[in-house]
């Protein structure tokens, strides 16, 4: 009885919506580009949940050291995913790692400026790197792609060169001793939320050292850097006006053109946000070494776009989000921490990675044919 | 004086050597659809340029309202008014109904220097005005990739006019499209006519130029062959008009000709 009449209603609402067909609510979130990402996600801490539970991967310490490598990550892979949804790649993300580094470490240990001085400049630079990135791709038509890979060259080469001119090495050590006290810094290089980890170590609820402090003493600056561009750059893309100029200049620049969307600024702009985005993983990694490595960052720039196309976004551009290429860089940090709590030997994280993303690009296909599709 | 929105007198446009366009004149009321025929390579596209101030006219002059006009940019012919929906529509596949039909022009809400795109309120205008065209827009966050040829072909038109559109150029709005879908394109068209616009429709199909233009405009080699109202010309003229006439003209009686010995 009340499935005929359930069945009755079912089919008067199909009649109403004749034309409307109704888009279920699953349907409008399978269609969101960082499904696949979120999926990924949860089934990797599912696994690692069972295969992992009890070997400490899941203590604070093993979380915090896991959420770390994917904050780096996702810093980087934020950027190049807003990047690529406005039409273009970054190549040279890595390369500018290694040079914001230096672009610290010279001033502050050899010229002696003080170290916010030295973290200043180093935007700066990132700021005209972005530049000149952005308008040689931009006036000159060609592909983002070959112009970045030169970058990635020319940035890496000049980082070794000048390093080894101005100092004689390759690594420049001794920046630990200037983050105290320093007006910029610890913006880069303070863990926060002691006073939780405190309190949670003196219930006994997390491990303790031997001298009875906290072995996870808080929230690393990379994990609140992490968080803070994935709210920023979502709500740019879902609520700005700036957002929608950057789906439609990687939509179809042309037609953006047309209609008065100033797309060589957009693109302009989102390049210098990857070169800023890698010198805030410079500053912090920097700072937390406390030295400087002219090789830091190689091939990071891969690994950001591999997380931004698991998140969803196409290689063609005009699709995609940024909470979805964090979720990406979840899945990279937390399979490359997690890999050792396990008995699989960590070689296998690199075929991983390369499995992931080719899975996401196919599901990634599917989906934009499907959203693209004529009735 | 003259009761004309806009008019174009005289236009000649050249390429180095090449005379794209030669002498072409057209007069455009409110409320009036010309219909710009010509066959491949005629000079359409360059016209059309011309039109939405790509290109500078080389000879001729635009006067719009009355006043005599230079544009730089396109965005001077927009500003004033006349606007161009090009055959790619401008229109992102990827993107939602909405997003696309305010691309570059975006509402805003909020407080200075956080100020927000308004997609409530677009949503509601983009829903409303796709709605005025009878294409029911159930959901406006759908990507534009999911409707039909001739619904997109609407909703840039409809975009154009809500952003102000005065004069509207429509390059080959129906060359993509089925013959139902066209129909229904072709009706939009007419109807933003009897709201008071002004139409161009650029085409080389005179079935679909006809019924809906009162006044047509021949484009051959560059030339204009004329612009005549509806009443004093037929179907079959403009088509061998066309086709330059004397090659049809020929065939015909060609075909004539085999018919009579066949029978």
């Amino acid at each position: 009885m009340s499935t005929k009449s359930k069945s009755i209603k079912s089919k008067t609402d199909f009649n109403q919506d004749e034309r409307l067909k109704k888009v279920s609510n699953l349907k409008v979130l399978l269609n969101r580009p960082e499904l696949g990402a979120l999926g990924g996600a949860i089934l990797v801490f599912i696994f690692f949940g069972i295969v992992a539970g009890d070997t400490g991967m899941f203590s604070a310490y093993g979380i915090l050291n896991f959420l770390d490598v994917s904050a780096n990550l996702g810093i980087i892979a934020i950027a190049a995913a807003m990047l690529m949804i406005g039409g273009e790649f970054d190549l040279s993300i890595g390369s500018m790692i290694g040079f914001a580094g230096i672009c610290i470490a010279i001033p502050a240990i050899y010229w002696g400026w003080p170290l916010w001085m030295s973290i200043v400049f180093a935007f700066s630079m990132a700021v005209l790197v972005g530049y000149f990135n952005g308008i040689l791709v931009v006036k000159t038509g060609l592909p983002s792609f070959i112009v970045t890979l030169a970058m990635l060259f020319i940035l890496r080469g000049a980082t070794l060169a000048l390093t080894r001119l101005i100092t004689g090495r390759t690594q420049v050590p001794g920046l630990r001793v200037l983050i105290e006290n320093d007006p910029i810094a610890w913006i880069f290089a303070t863990d926060t939320f002691k006073w939780v980890f405190t309190w949670l170590g003196s219930m006994n609820l997390i491990a303790l050292r031997t001298d009875g402090t906290p072995l996870a003493t808080g929230i690393p600056p990379s994990v609140i850097w992490f968080i803070a561009l994935a709210i920023l750059t979502t709500w740019i893309l879902m609520k700005t006006r700036y957002g929608n100029w950057i789906f439609a200049s990687g939509g179809d620049k042309n037609g953006a053109n047309n209609v008065g969307v100033p797309v060589g600024r957009v693109k302009i702009s989102l390049f210098i946000g990857t070169a800023v985005a890698a010198t805030i993983f410079a500053t912090i990694q920097v700072l937390d070494a406390g030295s400087a490595d002219t090789m830091r960052g190689t091939l990071k720039e891969l690994e950001a776009i591999a997380a931004a196309v698991v998140g969803g976004c196409l290689l063609t551009g005009g699709y995609g989000s940024a909470i979805g290429a964090a979720f990406g860089a979840i899945i990279f940090g937390t399979v490359s921490m997690g890999i050792f709590y396990t008995d699989v030997d960590t070689d296998w994280f690199k075929v991983f990675l390369g499995a992931m993303m080719l899975i996401a690009v196919i599901f990634n296909n599917y989906i934009r044919r499907k959203v693209t599709e004529s009735k | 004086m003259s009761d004309y929105l806009v008019q174009f007198n005289n236009i000649s446009k050249f390429f180095g050597k090449v005379i794209a366009l030669k002498d072409v004149t057209m007069k455009l009321r409110k409320g009036e659809i010309m219909c710009l025929l010509g066959d491949n390579g005629a000079g359409k596209s360059t016209l059309i340029k011309t039109l939405a101030g790509v290109h500078k006219p080389d000879e001729g002059e635009i006067i719009f309202e009355g006043e005599k006009i230079v544009f730089d940019s396109p965005k001077d012919a927009l500003d004033i008014g006349i606007a161009t929906v090009y055959q790619d529509l401008a229109l992102v596949p990827l993107m939602s109904v909405t997003r696309n039909f305010f691309m570059g022009r975006e509402p805003l809400k909020g407080p200075p220097f956080l100020k927000t795109f308004d997609i409530e309120k677009a949503n509601k205008i983009a829903a409303e005005r796709m709605g005025q065209i009878g294409i029911d827009v159930r959901d406006p966050s759908q990507a534009v990739g999911t409707m039909s040829g001739g619904e997109r072909q609407c909703l840039a038109i409809s975009r154009a006019i809500y952003f102000g559109a005065k004069v509207l150029v429509l390059d080959e709005p129906t060359s993509a499209l089925g013959v139902h879908q066209a129909s229904v394109v072709l009706k939009y068209i007419v109807k933003a006519a009897s709201q008071g616009l002004a139409v161009i429709l650029i085409t080389h199909n005179v079935h679909h130029a006809y019924p809906v233009g009162n006044s047509f405009t021949v484009l051959n080699r560059g030339k204009s062959l004329g612009t005549y109202e509806k009443k004093d010309i037929s179907r079959e003229k403009l088509l061998s008009m066309m086709a330059g006439g004397e090659e049809l003209d020929k065939l015909e009686v060609e075909l004539k000709e085999m018919n009579r010995i066949s029978s």
